[in-house]
């Protein structure tokens, strides 16, 4: 506690040009409140909040108070953050079964998910899929319906992973997903960079579009907009960035649509980057490609399945039809003509 | 009786997510109602009426519903102590991003959503500022990257508050937040000589008495001239 203590009387200390050496983030926390320190980089903070006019603070709904409260906060979470990303964090998820909608307990022992596994997900609408995303999202501890409990490296995890918005366990990749900004592919990866406080950006952004066009069944580049991308460029572009640049250890993906976009590829990036990957979806040869499959009903889990030798099997026989339908789609979007 | 005061732009999303809260206050025997303040006019009402949960609607017409809000919010507690409410909600739509209803020691919850576009957490005043919580809600409809973008704005502008994202149509994350919600300890009886968090704008100018005609020698009050430059 009285570490806390000096460290913030001696951060308050600091001028705005000291500051902003110190935490390159903090000019992001004054860019966001408007707060125009151009001119004030030798004054403390709250001097340079001293410096705006009673007119001033009103006029633009300013609240020096909270904004100087804030400024600690907002440093102290951004020092966190970045200290999470440096440690690998999580290596497992499990599972510790609760029930379902009528009470009955769950069909399993405990699931345990490592790094670079995929797990699909199956069961019908409005079957409990939602509730086990967010049971996981929230890291239940017996404390949501089904009564589920979450261990991440098989413990109790830190209650940080609900509240801190920087660090979410989860990232979610689901069908309806669009972008919206009007930005380009650049831009929008060096807005996306700057948020997860990247020190490599233009590396990494040239590795995101690589590794995006290796999705993709047409290549796209880095100044087109990303509101003008085909839906499997898109799926493409979120997937790449998703695998690259979230910081988030979990991967929950809502079905991958089968057009554009290879879908085997996509996985498999997510997979060597440590991610955690929950996948529900019904298409068979994207649920047999994971190992287990979680089954849902009545909001509860009702067992899992580990994949059989004869499915994959089968997966083999589904790929070589799928990849007879993909390349009858390129043939045709390159003008060419079919042949039995 | 807990008090909640929910905010946010229109259309964000705070009916849904009220809504599929309250599903989830019911399965725990918690009773609440919901008074709805909005402008013009709304028909929320009747969803929460469908949802058979006790509701009033009061629209401010030609008065800020901010002020009108402040204006009315112990009567709507009276309503909620009459009723016999474990909790009371009230929801309202801001307009202008300037004002903010939230009350000291009543906790506040604003709901924005991803769609408003990646400045919004800039243009947005005390209502996002000085929530309590933050709601962020169609996650489901933009790319992970844009939300992240989304929630570090947010937390840059308010970092003390509990970020949440909430699915409004599946309810992903309501029954989270009606954990948060909902305090035993908290038994507001009366807002009589509670203080508004801050303050709202200082307006009354002609035009806020009705004023219709446009020139210089109908302009009197509080007037302010843009700088157009030279």
């Amino acid at each position: 506690m009285l570490e806390r203590w000096i460290w913030v009387i001696n951060m308050m200390n600091l001028t705005i040009r000291q500051l902003e050496e110190k935490y390159p983030f903090v000019i992001g926390y004054f860019e966001e409140n408007k707060l125009d320190v151009e001119a004030h980089k030798d004054k403390t903070f709250q001097e340079y909040l001293d410096t705006l006019s009673e007119d001033y603070v009103e006029e633009w709904a300013i609240n020096k108070e909270k904004l100087a409260q804030d400024l600690e906060i907002y440093i102290e979470q951004m020092k966190e953050f970045l200290g999470i990303s440096e440690d690998l964090g999580v290596n497992s998820l499990t599972i510790l079964p609760g029930h379902d909608k009528s009470g009955k307990e769950e069909g399993f022992g405990e699931l345990t998910i490592n790094k670079s596994e995929i797990v699909s997900i199956v069961g019908p609408t409005g079957s409990g899929k939602s509730r086990l995303l967010a049971d996981i999202e929230w890291t239940a501890m017996n404390d949501t319906p089904t009564g589920r409990t979450i261990l991440i490296n098989g413990e109790l995890p830190d209650k940080k992973w609900r509240f801190s918005s920087n660090n979410r366990l989860v990232a979610q990749l689901s069908q309806n997903m669009n972008f919206v900004m009007d930005l380009t592919v650049r831009e929008f990866l060096e807005l996306h960079a700057a948020s997860r406080l990247v020190e490599d950006v233009e590396g990494t952004i040239a590795r995101i579009i690589e590794e995006a066009n290796k999705l993709a069944g047409e290549k796209f580049n880095l100044n087109t907009p990303v509101t003008a991308l085909s839906g499997g460029q898109s799926r493409a572009l979120m997937i790449a960035d998703t695998a690259i640049l979230s910081s988030s250890p979990i991967v929950l993906i809502d079905e991958i649509e089968n057009a554009g976009i290879d879908r085997k590829k996509a996985l498999e990036l997510l997979v060597s980057r440590d991610k955690i990957v929950l996948m529900a979806t019904h298409d068979p040869i994207l649920a047999l490609m994971a190992n287990r499959r979680i089954v849902i009903k009545n909001g509860g889990i009702d067992k899992i399945i580990e994949t059989s030798k004869e499915e994959k099997e089968l997966l083999v026989e589904l790929e070589k039809m799928d990849n007879i339908i993909q390349s009858m789609r390129n043939e045709l979007r390159n003008g060419g003509v079919l042949h039995a | 009786m807990n008090l909640i005061v929910f905010s946010g732009p229109p259309s964000s999303g705070k009916t849904s997510v009220i809504l599929k809260t309250i599903e989830a206050l019911k399965q725990r025997n918690i009773s609440v109602g919901v008074v709805k303040f909005d402008c013009l006019y709304t028909d929320d009402d009747v969803l929460y009426e469908k949802a058979d949960i006790p509701v009033k609607k009061g629209l401010s017409g030609a008065l800020c519903p901010d002020h009108f809000f402040a204006s009315n919010i112990e009567e709507v507690v009276q309503w909620g102590n009459d009723l016999k409410l474990d909790m009371l909600i009230t929801e309202s739509a801001g307009l202008c991003n300037r004002c903010s209803p939230y009350i000291k020691n009543v906790k506040g919850v604003c709901v924005i959503d991803n769609l408003s576009g990646i400045n919004t957490p800039k243009k947005i005043g005390p209502m996002l500022k000085s929530a309590d919580i933050v709601v962020i809600t169609k996650g489901d409809i933009v790319s992970q990257a844009e939300r992240e973008v989304f929630a570090s704005k947010v937390s840059s502008v308010n970092p003390k508050a509990i970020t949440m994202h909430i699915n409004g149509l599946t309810g992903q994350g309501a029954y989270e937040l009606s954990t948060l919600l909902y305090d035993e300890e908290q038994n507001i009886d009366t807002v009589e000589g509670m203080e508004l968090r801050f303050p709202m704008p200082s307006a009354l100018c002609s035009y806020c008495l009705g004023e219709t005609r446009i020139g210089k020698e109908y302009q009197m009050g509080n007037v302010r001239k843009m700088d157009m430059g030279d």
